[in-house]
């Protein structure tokens, strides 16, 4: 990668690797308790992110987060296009330019609240709550050293998603039967929390 | 995976390049793919829109024309469609009279549609089908699915729409409708999304899926396969259950998958109509297709509307369209 690459464009740009080189887990991940187009539909659109990454990646902080939202909502459809779009959106709407820990932290704060606004859903439903909320706790609550916390929290949250009930998404159709499979959202976050983390 | 597929990439491209093909006539495919409107808009008329993942075909696409929608959207592959695409689709047919989108009741759907009517500047209104009597789960989800009963409601509003009803009396009449209409689902197959290239749920030789949605998503409950007249039997019972009483009179939907020959399907009709006979609701009006599909799933569903006088006038309405045509 060139050196001197904008922290924006390599941040964004390894969320959006990530997903791509997790699309068939998944995909896998949905077919057990969707209709199995979780990671074709996020690989879409982060692969239109990419695309469009000079462009994004020259932008200041807040709106290159609300460029990258506005591809995925336009790209990836379905559930997640519009979930995915609101969080990466609002996150660049109330982040200001050379963002300290706390100002993260409310960023996340108004992100997480806005997506549990645009799904009419809140934590507790097995969905990508269920690992913003504690990321944004620990972000918020913890030091300084949040690239070292971070990931571990986002992939425990993950993976205690397994046997919750879905009461939101197509999952929530299942019932009991929901029970015992991780959501794919939740991994979603878990994988670009993590890239953040590392990038 | 065996489809006729050059690559998943394109197979909604190449698809709908070939439907517009086809229906020159009847549809034009807006920029980018984006949407398919009504050849030659309608001044003063009311626009109806759609749309919704694609791989349910001929919905909806295949009900734009006269008497019926003037736009659909196409999603990828059981992926909603974006905001982006109804907002321009949106423009395209409204013709001052003001749109309403019609929009089945999956948390996807709901969600881009939201945001597209959040851009729109023009007035809208939107009717939410959730047809779907399998999914018990609605107090605490987000809710009944919108099935094979929305071809029900697009079918009636467009003909009121045609006939210059406004937004308003549109609005209430497509509540109206979707209020009147059950529908049940069961599944002989799975479906494979081509893009994923494997089936979506695996089912045994002696098994079906109850209460299955139009995605492939699983439904109610496993059963053991058993006679059609039984099948038929179980889900005319529990549309019967969720309505307030019996309807005196009915329309009768029996909706293929995809994979399901119309042999079956009216064997199904059949037996769905002496079903109904039992419990005292004679079929005024009938349907027996692949209308509202899931890919290459075997199955069927079965759609009542409690119907009057005036819905039947509107069903009989002239309509043509690339996937139904009668009195045009």
């Amino acid at each position: 990668m060139p050196t001197g690459e904008a922290p924006q464009r390599r941040l964004i740009r390894a969320v959006a690797e990530t997903i791509i080189a997790h699309a068939e887990e998944l995909t896998r991940l949905d077919q057990a308790i969707g209709d199995g187009d979780h990671g074709v539909n996020m690989q879409r659109g982060c692969a239109a992110v990419l695309a469009d990454l000079d462009r994004i990646g020259a932008l200041p902080w807040p709106q290159a987060l609300h460029a990258a939202g506005t591809v995925l909502v336009m790209t990836v459809g379905g559930a997640s296009g519009p979930l995915f779009g609101t969080l990466f959106m609002q996150l660049g709407k109330s982040l200001p330019p050379a963002p300290t820990r706390a100002d993260m932290a409310g960023a996340l704060a108004g992100a997480v609240a806005a997506v549990k606004a645009r799904g009419k859903s809140d934590v507790g439903a097995k969905t990508m709550l269920d690992v913003l909320d504690p990321v944004l706790a620990a972000l918020r609550d913890g030091d300084d050293d949040w690239r070292t916390r971070l990931p571990a929290v986002a992939g425990a949250a993950a993976a205690a998603t397994a046997p919750m009930q879905a009461r939101r998404g197509r999952a929530a159709f299942l019932g009991a039967r929901s029970i015992g499979h991780v959501d794919p959202g939740a991994r979603s976050v878990a994988l670009m929390v993590e890239a953040v983390c590392t990038a | 995976m065996k489809k006729f597929l050059n690559s998943p990439d394109t197979i909604l491209a190449e698809s709908l390049d070939g439907f517009a093909a086809a229906h020159a006539d009847l549809v034009v495919l807006g920029p980018g793919r984006q949407f398919v409107r009504r050849a030659g808009p309608v001044p003063g008329k009311v626009g109806l829109l759609s749309g919704g993942g694609s791989g349910h075909e001929p919905l909806h696409a295949g009900f734009v024309g006269r008497g019926m929608l003037d736009a659909a959207c196409p999603g990828q592959v059981f992926t909603a469609p974006t905001p982006d695409q109804i907002l321009a689709a949106a423009a395209a047919i409204d013709t001052g009279a003001g749109v309403l989108f019609i929009v089945k009741n999956y948390e996807g759907d709901v969600m881009n549609f939201d945001m597209a009517r959040e851009m729109h500047a023009g007035r809208s209104e939107t009717v939410l089908t959730d047809d779907d009597v399998a999914v018990e789960t609605s107090t605490w989800s987000a809710g009944r699915r919108g099935v094979a009963g929305t071809l029900i409601v697009e079918k009636i509003v467009g003909a009121a729409a045609e006939r210059g009803d406004d937004l308003a009396a549109l609005t209430t009449l497509g509540r109206r409708v979707n209020a009147a209409t059950r529908s049940m689902g069961v599944a002989l197959t799975s479906c494979t999304v081509p893009a994923a290239g494997t089936p979506t749920f695996t089912l045994g030789d002696d098994e079906i899926e109850i209460g299955v949605g139009i995605h492939g998503e699983p439904g109610r409950r496993r059963e053991r396969l058993r006679g059609a007249d039984d099948l038929a039997a179980g889900m005319i019972g529990a549309i019967l259950a969720d309505l307030p009483a019996p309807p005196p009179e009915v329309l009768l939907l029996v909706n293929g998958f995809g994979a399901t020959p119309l042999m079956e399907l009216y064997l199904m009709f059949h037996a769905a109509r002496r079903e109904l006979a039992g419990a005292g609701v004679r079929v005024v009006r009938s349907l027996v297709g692949n209308y509202v599909t899931s890919l290459d799933m075997a199955g069927c569903s079965l759609t009542v509307t409690a119907m009057d006088e005036g819905l039947a006038a509107l069903w009989d309405a002239p309509v043509h369209t690339p996937a139904l045509r009668w009195g045009a």
